[in-house]
């Protein structure tokens, strides 16, 4: 069969996935590859070498006008203003009450013109509340249907993804993007990844994308590059620490529980949540993320439940093997006054009680 | 692919009978859908375990699945191998990463069980359906 399951949504690189042999599943609506080759493979690739992500599930929104710039800051946590033409950052999408709307990556285009970037399973939600937040002069335009996205991520990424272009890419800086062409068509070419490794991140047009897939697939094959599904992306940015969306955040759990304080701008001016994060910031966060390693023998996953000295107290919002370290990793909500490393801890799995230990994250930092 | 001397159950376990003692296994078909194998939790000798009750479970990167005993017995053997080197239920699942072997209980149950064929049969329709 290579038709995706009914209901679901695809990707303009659906049938690529499935001529190419990869394992296909439902992500929370859209029918996307888990796995080529296997995912402690991809996972190495993109570790040692280079691995290639079709993300054109991801969301798109674009925000234009003389009041883009007070739109996109009034409803992010970050400082939209700080922002320079050219520079990415990462922000949160909050309600009043503080819990995240959604994660999101704040492109700023030009001064009247900003480029955001969210998660697949949030995209009209998101649009919806920046829409009704919109009293300014500025336009709101859901764009994902403008957009395939692909991500290029490894240490040879930038050699790979430079066959194929003529912008200069080394000079592009972390969470730097430049708009350009891959392979004759027009790119927006962003030093961004959600893997903890260096990388690129492309946003080109849909009809496009599938031979601009091979030719980045024969442009990398000389490095070893893997195409990876969703299974590597999560095991990679499990390792980073880097949150994800119904696990580390959502609408229950504000950045300051999170362990996001860094996205959090109190003194920019007023945005959507802060006087809640004002608020939880002056009496203290009851909760907080912190990163646990197994030292007992099992793998604390997903939604298990986390004991302190024999009685509940938190749980495990995201956790698994981590390839790289060869380690049963994993991050968890406890009570933050325990949310410190070196906290032993008990997680229930398949109620019994296995033992781990808090530690300091990220887990996997790489070599600058 | 399937052995013929093997006994084979809709949850994708395999059992061959040795004497009065059922060597039992996951199929390949089983590790194919898991992925990378990371970790396998089996019972401790001793432990008697009812068909189709849970024996253990095997964990790849991205999930745990339970294994059920395909008949029931004894553990009298658990394969040691596993517990350093579970990546070997992806390389060679009808062989040497065997999970327990069970003393039978009900011998008679095994007649239950699929032939090779008929599961060859059942996975491919399964397959057709991906």
């Amino acid at each position: 069969m290579t038709q995706p399951a009914a209901g679901l949504k695809a990707t303009p690189l659906n049938s690529a996935h499935r001529k190419m042999g990869a394992k296909m599943v439902d992500f929370g609506g859209w029918d996307m590859p888990v796995q080529y080759s296997g995912i402690l493979e991809e996972h190495h690739a993109v570790r040692k070498n280079v691995g290639l992500f079709d993300v054109s599930h991801m969301g798109e929104i674009e925000i234009h006008g003389p009041d883009a710039l007070a739109l996109t800051d009034s409803v992010t946590t970050n400082a939209v203003a700080k922002l320079k033409i050219g520079q990415a950052q990462y922000s949160g999408l909050l309600y009043e009450h503080g819990g995240f709307v959604d994660d999101i990556l704040v492109h700023k285009v030009s001064d009247d013109h900003y480029f955001i970037c969210v998660n697949a399973s949030n995209q009209e939600k998101d649009f919806e509340h920046i829409a009704k937040a919109n009293r300014l002069n500025a336009t709101v335009d859901f764009a994902s249907d403008r957009y395939a996205q692909l991500a290029i991520q490894g240490p040879k990424g930038l050699a790979t993804l430079q066959k194929l272009t003529v912008t200069d890419l080394a000079p592009i800086q972390y969470y730097h993007f430049t708009d350009g062409a891959v392979s004759g068509t027009p790119a927006r070419i962003a030093r961004t990844g959600y893997t903890g490794e260096d990388g690129f991140e492309i946003y080109i047009a849909p009809d496009q994308v599938e031979r601009i897939w091979y030719e980045i697939l024969d442009a990398g094959a000389e490095f070893g590059i893997k195409p990876c599904g969703l299974g590597a992306r999560n095991t990679l940015r499990l390792e980073s620490k880097m949150a994800l969306y119904g696990h580390e955040i959502h609408a229950s759990i504000t950045p300051y529980e999170a362990d996001l304080a860094w996205i959090v701008k109190l003194d920019k001016g007023d945005f959507t949540g802060r006087a809640a994060l004002a608020r939880q910031k002056e009496q203290g966060v009851t909760r907080k993320l912190v990163g646990f390693e197994m030292t007992g023998r099992g793998i604390g996953r997903d939604g298990y439940e986390v004991y302190l000295d024999g009685a509940p107290a938190g749980w495990v919002s995201s956790g698994g093997p981590s390839p790289t370290l060869s380690k049963n990793i994993g991050l968890c909500y406890l009570p933050s006054d325990r949310a410190k490393p070196g906290q032993p801890i008990q997680i229930m799995i398949r109620n019994q009680p296995v033992e781990a230990i808090t530690v300091p994250t990220p887990f996997y930092k790489r070599a600058k | 692919m399937y052995p013929a001397n093997f006994h084979y159950t809709k949850e994708h376990e395999w059992v061959r009978v040795e004497g009065d003692v059922g060597v039992v296994g996951i199929t390949d078909h089983a590790q194919k859908e898991l992925g990378d194998i990371v970790y396998v939790d089996l019972p401790k000798p001793g432990t008697h375990l009812d068909q189709g009750k849970t024996l253990g479970s095997v964990e790849s990167v991205k999930a745990v699945s339970d294994i059920y005993a395909p008949v029931s017995g004894e553990v009298v053997e658990v394969n040691a191998l596993l517990s350093t080197a579970p990546e070997k239920l992806n390389e060679d699942p009808h062989g040497d990463a065997w999970l327990v072997k069970l003393k039978l209980s009900a011998p008679d149950e095994i007649k239950r069980l699929l032939s090779a064929e008929d599961y060859q049969n059942y996975v491919g329709a399964e397959e057709a359906g991906h």
